[in-house]
């Protein structure tokens, strides 16, 4: 195949703005668009729930598109959604009625946050996804609230939870499962974090859902499936995202949790997809993965651009090794591989107790992830080495 | 080429060791190390990779 003679970046965020960098950076010179549902041109995402939240950053601070990408010659369309795409014609249908014309589209549409049923648009009831989003709960924060309800401790909530406490606010984080992290960490590294948030000081209630907000339009509080009231002005819902694919029902896409790939990251012909919305052919652990951190979007932006330059056929597997790091307080948490199925859960080095810790995850005799608290630099050497088959016996014997 | 961290940003998440160990270093006190801080232009690829892939963007690569 040709050079495409135009692409279409649909997703103005991280794995969009390094699509349409590794596009020029490898010399693609014909027209590039990059379309955006919000109106900010791309800005970083982790520090919403951290420094613009705490209020120690301002917005303008998280601008990801420098001078540089000036240089980039993309045809910005911000504020404006993607409504749909026709694959016969090659165009993207916009929110504003309008079409653009595409011989490659990157698919980078990213995610949208869970909501609780019958809590959205109330007062006082916030997710944290967008700037946009992050301000709004600013705001609330800004008014002092008596109390601040965190529904979900999953890494979203648990940051937000731990900013709220910086601000000297009451928090109570809920969550259904019996441990925070549960799904990803495990329950003894989980126990740790929730150990961590109790120190802070705050009300960390597990096991028990929500079972409504209280209120009439304002929320005063929520109801848990135990039937206990807690009073509060403000909750922060971090219950996960779906994949943004809702504008692609009913093109001929393969969509399943995501945007299907294969595992150069092509949809489709001319179609690469990249970051949240992907669901991509995972070479090294033969299944198809959706990955939704940080450095996966930058990396997976880059890949799928290669892969539309390459041509149908053509491109190279995407095979990395999943990383990413949650700062909470003081702690730093960081976890490279994967700690799905795994069947064992060994502290290698440092304690719990101490909260300084490396622990590795088992699954049949190899070790498939490692997690650091406050452990960064065995994490970046644990990243590197889960890149080929690590054997359990060696590594625990190595560390004992 | 010119390797400069801005210290008041890294928060040592050793990224930039993952990508370039010849020229960054975390070490057991959790602090960033440059090791070279005028590489050789055969790292340029790994530095500028590195400097991309910092969670704090908190490395600059001059010239």
């Amino acid at each position: 195949m040709a050079v495409p003679s135009s692409i279409v970046v649909v997703g103005a965020s991280l794995a969009g703005l390094h699509a349409a960098r590794a596009l020029r950076g490898a010399g693609y010179d014909r027209s590039l668009v990059l379309v955006g549902a919000e109106p900010h041109r791309p800005y970083d995402r982790p520090p919403l729930s951290k420094q613009v939240l705490a209020g120690t950053w301002e917005p303008e601070r998280t601008a990801l598109a420098g001078a540089a990408d000036d240089a980039l010659a993309v045809d910005w369309r911000l504020g404006v959604a993607a409504t749909g795409v026709d694959l016969a014609a090659r165009t993207v249908a916009l929110a504003d009625g309008t079409s653009v014309a595409w011989d490659g589209l990157v698919i980078a549409t990213g995610a949208t946050p869970r909501t609780l049923p019958g809590a959205e648009g109330r007062p006082g009831v916030h997710v944290l996804r967008t700037l946009d989003d992050c301000l709004a709960l600013r705001a609330d924060l800004d008014a002092g609230p008596t109390r601040v309800v965190v529904v979900g401790a999953g890494f979203v909530g648990a940051e937000v939870a731990a900013t709220c406490r910086g601000r000297g606010l009451d928090v109570t984080l809920v969550e259904p499962l019996p441990v925070p992290l549960g799904r990803v960490l495990g329950g003894v590294v989980g126990d740790t974090v929730a150990a961590v948030h109790r120190d802070q000081g705050v009300d960390v209630r597990l096991g028990v859902g929500v079972e409504a907000v209280l209120g009439h339009d304002r929320v005063t509080g929520v109801r848990l499936a135990d039937g206990t009231d807690i009073a509060c002005d403000v909750v922060v819902v971090g219950i996960g995202v779906r994949p943004a694919t809702g504008w692609l029902e009913g093109s001929g896409l393969p969509l399943d949790d995501g945007v299907v790939a294969d595992a150069t990251c092509r949809v489709a012909p001319g179609v690469v997809a990249a970051g949240d919305v992907a669901r991509w052919a995972h070479p090294g652990y033969g299944e198809r993965l959706r990955v939704e951190h940080w450095d996966h979007a930058i990396a997976q932006g880059g890949h799928a651009a290669a892969t539309l330059l390459a041509g149908d056929g053509g491109g190279e597997p995407f095979a990395p090794v999943p990383w990413f790091w949650s700062d909470q307080y003081d702690r730093k948490i960081m976890l490279a591989g994967r700690t799905a199925g795994a069947e064992e859960v060994r502290v290698v080095e440092g304690s719990l107790d101490e909260r300084r810790f490396v622990a590795l995850y088992r699954r049949g005799d190899r070790v498939v992830a490692a997690l650091g608290m406050n452990r960064p630099a065995p994490l970046a050497r644990w990243r590197a080495r889960l890149a080929e088959p690590v054997a359990w016996d060696e590594a625990v014997a190595a560390t004992a | 080429m010119r390797v400069v961290v801005d210290y008041d940003l890294c928060e040592s998440n050793a990224v930039c060791m993952a990508v370039a160990p010849e020229v960054f270093e975390v070490r057991d006190d959790d602090f960033l190390y440059v090791l070279d801080d005028t590489p050789p232009e055969a790292l340029r690829a790994k530095v500028t990779e590195a400097a991309l892939r910092c969670p704090k963007q908190a490395i600059t690569v001059e010239d």
